[in-house]
């Protein structure tokens, strides 16, 4: 027990939450005993002897975890543990609930947790379209509805989507470029723990005296700086959540940029690799504004700042410049990783180099750039100066032609090609391009001043979310999912209930969210516990759409469980691609290569007789004629 | 090289759908009743990308169709496809293309914009005051007479609301008018609308402000320059003295933003 206590780990976890817990909130007594107040503040936004111990209790738990043993002893001139390799790669299951510095490791840790928060997230829909049925209410009452709804989003985008790419990426990407591992392992590991963190200060807001926060997930001041104590619980749990993403893209920056295997030039680069870097100097660069107007409203509550207290002279709109600064970007955060998913698998599966690769490399980078330029057409009706609404427009609008491309450049990768659709992962890659372009559309609709003037905030806006979000996002989920499967398990997944799983996603989603379209145009707000009688029958057809949506995901986890434990075992390179981490067994070594493997050509050079991206360790050294000296050329 | 597509046909094709789906979608009324000159030239500006939209839609549903069909791989057929690795022309085209569909789209949403937010100097001003969950409204004059819940308009006559918001950020929004705006607490906000058809309609809050938000509604009456002018008369309460205050301290603080509407 004793040794249990001393080593990094679980106990030692719990007793540093319960010990740095503890002390945040003796702290706050001793402060506000020595200062003559009273000891326990319970104005509805206060609650410090709570809201301090939120920030050291998980803080406690990631310093007794082992999240910083290494460093803290290197930092103390202490003798550090000489790295013997014992924190890395997974023997049995319950190394995944260890402190592990293996990226393969992290990336599994990473996407069960987050599936985990996306079924939850889910549950919560569910509960919201029950409610949604029928106008009145029946289910939960309007506060707890908008808790739901609240708690549902701020789950799906901060919890789910954003770290689920994460958690794929870390898995694939030193693979895919041929690096043993990601840059810094110990900073990875602590990015994935920062995640639980979060989830559990989202979830655990329920809690909370007046109910989990409930202003909606952009939390618009003054709404949320008056709000009960659950707006606390996400004002920190978005500091965890940002943390672990801004940690995780520097990572991948620098892992990018410095470790790529010899020959591996920026343009030899598989395109799930070009997406990874976008997102990453997207996230590094925006997220900390999230990071920061997060933290004005915590302090707008428990320090009285007014940042946003108009009485005080605060400036209510500029909560929702620098909110949108960053949560503009983030939908790009959330769709280029997709993207390159999407790229990946397509390419493989139609047996075709991607057309245009390097333009789209440059959309890419196009969409990175442009992302920074329109913020503020979530702002049309929000009473900012009038002038800015039609250059936010135009730049809103152009950002659709590099989108353009890749859906182009995508559907020119099929022509001439010899597309297999036996794979789910190319089923969803397909039914991708289809659901996208129409979120795409909706998404010019709204950004046309006039035309958003009417459907802002209505349901409108719920349909385009859920189809850019969901019909985009989880799909390209979905379809990384299912293709990486068989080379983290090392098992193949069930290919008949994977087309069960696909079907049922692709006709429940486009029955939930076609018709709020409709609905959002015609005078429905969003946002509602309750509607006008007039919107009754759609919302109940969107309700059983939604339900059917709901109980096919169950088809997916049983699939996806079941495979992992009695799937039929995998080979190396199933889906016959080129890209390195094919080329590897499935699961790979636990140092990913016996030697670092030579790059020598593309990515996606199918129909190319001879044609090779890599060279791999007992391949021989023979390189393909016409192939310059690559060493250190990468551009 | 690799054989000729059936690039003709393909687009015979996709005007085909754009037509069909345009001839179903453009005559729907998506917005519902229009009740203010902005409507329709809102629900126009609708249409047209409708149609644009139908023909960007209908030519991704021809393109993955027909390679779908087309170059769908034979069962057992293990080989590569053509190893073509794009066409810059091509490129250059599904560039060029849609950036001029989308600056067309940006030139003709900015004039539909100047267009319905044209200052008329006749206009009528009303005050708007919202607050958790109600609306209340003001009428200038000696004192500015105050209608609780119930805001009247004549049809015909462009109407300027001056929006204040007392707590939170609410919205003000009567889809028959196709007009949204912001009420946001600290700052005075303007919605133009000349209503031009007569009826009972519904002011809808738009922006999340607590529980009561989905109930969160007024009544809005459109009526005649006589029956309007009688019923402002029969309004017989003032403006409370604490929204007086805001009324005079916002439109000190707050100048009009640049360009028509204000901010």
């Amino acid at each position: 027990m004793v040794d249990a206590i001393k080593r990094p780990g679980w106990w030692r976890g719990l007793i540093g939450a319960i010990a740095f817990g503890a002390f945040g909130f003796g702290l706050v007594l001793i402060l506000r005993k020595i200062s003559g107040l009273d000891p326990y503040q319970t104005e509805q936004t206060g609650y410090p002897h709570i809201v301090v111990p939120a920030v050291t209790a998980p803080l406690g738990f990631l310093a007794g975890f082992g999240c910083f043993d290494y460093w803290l002893r290197w930092a103390a001139g202490l003798p550090t543990i000489p790295d013997d390799h014992s924190q890395h790669g997974a023997k049995s299951w319950k190394d995944y609930f260890k402190f592990n510095t293996d990226h393969k490791v992290i990336g599994v840790q990473y996407v069960v947790t987050t599936f985990i928060f996306f079924f939850l997230g889910g549950l919560m829909a569910m509960l919201i379209r029950a409610e949604l049925a029928q106008p009145g209410t029946q289910i939960v009452e309007a506060s707890t509805y908008n808790s739901l709804f609240s708690t549902h989003a701020v789950l799906m985008i901060f919890v789910f989507v954003i770290p689920v790419f994460a958690g794929l990426a870390n898995y694939v990407l030193p693979l895919m470029i041929g690096a043993p591992d990601m840059a810094f392992p110990r900073l990875n590991a602590l990015s994935f723990w920062m995640l639980p963190l979060a989830g559990i200060l989202f979830i655990g807001s329920f809690l909370c005296p007046g109910g989990a926060f409930d202003a909606g997930w952009t939390g618009y001041a003054p709404l949320s700086t008056g709000a009960p104590l659950g707006q606390s619980f996400f004002n920190l749990g978005v500091q965890f959540a940002g943390a672990s993403s801004i940690a995780t893209a520097l990572n991948f920056l620098v892992t990018i940029i410095t470790m790529r295997a010899p020959g591996m030039t920026f343009w030899r680069m598989p395109l799930l690799v070009w997406a990874n870097l976008s997102t990453s100097l997207l996230v590094v660069a925006a997220t900390p504004f999230i990071a920061g107007v997060q933290f004005m409203v915590l302090f707008d509550r428990a320090l009285h700042t007014n940042f946003f207290d108009f009485a005080a002279g605060g400036d209510v709109i500029s909560y929702q410049h620098i909110f949108w600064f960053y949560s503009h970007p983030a939908v790009y955060i959330m769709m280029l990783p997709g993207f390159g998913i999407i790229s990946e698998v397509i390419s493989t599966h139609a047996r075709k180099p991607i057309f245009g690769y390097r333009l789209m490399a440059l959309a890419l980078i196009g969409i990175v750039v442009l992302s920074y330029s329109v913020w503020a057409h979530h702002m049309f009706v929000a009473g900012m100066f009038s002038w800015l609404r039609v250059p936010m427009m135009i730049t809103t609008l152009l950002i659709a032609v590099p989108t353009g491309i890749k859906i182009f450049s995508w559907l020119g990768t099929l022509y001439f090609g010899k597309i297999h659709t036996y794979s789910t992962s190319m089923l969803f890659a397909l039914a991708f391009i289809v659901t996208f372009t129409i979120g795409g559309i909706s998404g010019v609709m709204l950004g046309m001043v006039p035309i958003d003037i009417h459907v802002s905030d209505t349901y409108f806006i719920v349909a385009h979310i859920h189809f850019v979000l969901f019909g985009g996002s989880v799909f390209t989920i979905f379809a990384g999912v299912y293709h990486w499967f068989p080379k983290m398990t090392g098992r193949m997944y069930d290919e008949k209930l994977g087309r069960v799983h696909f079907w049922g996603t692709l006709v429940g989603t486009w029955g939930t969210f076609v018709p709020m379209h409709w609905v959002g145009m015609d005078g429905m707000p969003r946002r509602v516990a309750d509607y006008a009688e007039q919107f009754g029958e759609w919302n109940l057809l969107i309700s059983a759409f939604a339900f059917m949506l709901g109980a096919v995901q169950l088809v997916f986890l049983y699939n996806m469980v079941v495979s992992w434990r009695f799937g039929p075992k995998a080979e190396a390179n199933p889906w016959r691609a080129n890209s390195i981490e094919w080329q590897v067994s499935s699961p790979p070594p636990i140092f990913n290569f016996d030697e670092i493997p030579r790059v020598v050509g593309g990515p996606y050079e199918f129909g190319i007789p001879g044609a090779k991206h890599a060279i791999m360790a007992g391949e021989g050294a023979e390189v393909p004629a016409g192939e310059k000296s690559v060493v250190g050329s990468s551009s | 090289m690799y054989g000729r597509l059936p690039i003709v046909k393909m687009l015979l094709v996709t005007i085909a759908l754009t037509v069909v789906i345009s001839a179903v979608m453009v005559p729907i009324n998506w917005n519902g009743q229009g009740a203010s000159t902005a409507a329709p030239k809102i629900d126009h500006l609708l249409n047209v990308m409708i149609v644009l939209s139908a023909f960007v839609f209908s030519l991704v549903m021809v393109m993955l169709f027909y390679a779908l069909w087309k170059f769908k791989a034979k069962p057992g057929d293990e080989s590569d496809g053509e190893p073509i690795h794009g066409n810059t022309r091509l490129e250059i085209a599904w560039t060029l293309i849609p950036t001029i569909i989308v600056l067309f789209a940006g030139g003709y949403s900015w004039k539909v914009l100047d267009d319905i937010e044209e200052s008329n100097p006749k206009h009528l001003t009303v005050s708007v005051f919202s607050q958790q969950y109600a609306w209340s409204f003001a009428y200038p004059g000696k004192d500015y007479v105050w209608s609780e819940g119930e805001l009247h308009v004549p049809v015909g006559r462009q109407v300027q609301f001056k929006m204040h918001a007392l707590d939170v950020i609410h919205s003000f929004w009567v889809p028959e008018w196709r007009i949204k705006k912001d009420n946001v607490p600290g700052i005075t906000t303007t919605a133009i609308v000349t209503p031009d058809e007569e009826g009972t309609y519904q002011l809808v809050c738009t922006e999340l402000c607590g529980f009561g938000h989905a109930t969160m509604r007024a009544k809005v009456v459109v009526e005649s320059k006589s029956k309007f002018e009688k019923w402002v008369e029969g309004l017989d309460r003032t403006l409370p003295e604490p929204l007086m205050e805001v009324l005079k301290e916002e439109s000190v603080t707050n100048p009009p933003a640049l360009g028509a509407g204000g901010a």
